[in-house]
């Protein structure tokens, strides 16, 4: 993956998330608190400002730096649980990681992320489009095939219930609506894959 | 201050400076008290950089017990207490209980110098188990 272009990366993130903020935030207002898509425009413009600075960094610094900025500026719940991913990320991933140690630390990630909102796959949360995810790159999927896996995943967890996070008080109505947390994540898997795809 | 400090996080800064106000006026002034509530932009919420500023604001050698009201300001403030990091980290404990009736029975327990961990067990008695 010695092509990654980190500050090209960030700034990809960062538009996709502010063109997609209004729509995080309706899906949130159905079932949550409806601050999502602000609070990860908020995040995501805030690592955008310091994109040239993390981009000069190791791959493992860069990604944890990423990630305290996240828990610094995202605010909510989000914050520390994609705050966390990043971190976790940062922690274990090599500095020029191949698939398999992508997907292993990737892997530890999601464990790191569940463990901060005790929460499991399956409780209509970020965690059921990261796995699927994980499960795909072990996979050997290619990058436009674990986007559109992330999209399903995403859709997946229209019918469930919640059982974490504000969207739990609500019970059997959270069921018909689409996780946000589960949205965001699909979105930035796919520019990820964007703009990783070839060097993976 | 030797007793243990408490640090109240709330959705709500109204609630949460509300009952520091409790604290205050039944516990009194001697035990390290702060509190944040907010997402600091106005709206309900809590901040990690808040939480952890609260935290330093009630610092104590004694340890510092953490009262929150709902699920966001428990993941956050956990997240607080892991980027202030060891040593410290292990000083500071967020209880399992209800954040008024918490806060001022743990600030009771540790105004008469009680222990960290005698502080977090007081609180944790108004949980049902």
């Amino acid at each position: 993956m010695a092509a990654l272009d980190l500050a090209r990366l960030i700034k990809a993130a960062a538009d996709t998330v502010a063109a997609h903020a209004e729509e995080l935030t309706a899906l949130d207002q159905a079932i949550g608190d409806g601050d999502h898509g602000l609070n990860m425009k908020r995040g995501f413009e805030a690592v955008r400002a310091d994109a040239d600075a993390f981009s000069v960094k190791p791959l493992p610094e860069a990604l944890k730096a990423i990630g305290t900025k996240l828990v610094m500026t995202v605010g909510g719940a989000s914050g520390p649980l994609f705050g966390t991913l990043f971190m976790a990320l940062g922690k274990e991933i090599p500095a020029d990681p191949d698939r398999a140690s992508l997907t292993a630390a990737f892997g530890k990630a999601i464990e790191a992320v569940a463990a901060r909102g005790k929460s499991q796959v399956g409780q209509k949360t970020m965690l059921d489009v990261l796995q699927p995810v994980h499960d795909a790159l072990a996979g050997g999927k290619t990058a436009a095939e674990i986007a559109d896996i992330a999209d399903a995943a995403a859709e997946a967890t229209v019918p469930m219930k919640a059982l974490r996070g504000r969207a739990s008080f609500l019970g059997e109505r959270s069921i018909g609506h689409m996780d946000a947390g589960a949205r965001s994540t699909a979105l930035l898997v796919r520019t990820v894959g964007q703009n990783i795809g070839a060097a993976a | 201050m030797s007793n243990v400090g408490i640090v109240i996080v709330s959705h709500s800064p109204l609630v949460a400076e509300g009952t520091a106000d409790m604290v205050r006026q039944m516990v009194g002034d001697e035990v390290p008290l702060a509190w944040c509530g907010g997402n600091g932009h106005g709206g309900l919420g809590t901040s990690v950089e808040a939480i952890m500023a609260a935290i330093e604001k009630a610092w104590s050698e004694a340890g510092v017990a953490i009262l929150v009201d709902l699920g966001g300001a428990e993941t956050n403030s956990e997240m607080a207490v892991e980027m202030i990091g060891e040593p410290r980290a292990q000083k500071i404990v967020v209880c399992n209980a209800p954040i008024v009736e918490g806060a001022v029975m743990a600030a009771t327990e540790a105004s008469g110098g009680a222990s960290l961990k005698e502080v977090v067990a007081t609180a944790h008695e108004l949980s049902p188990s």
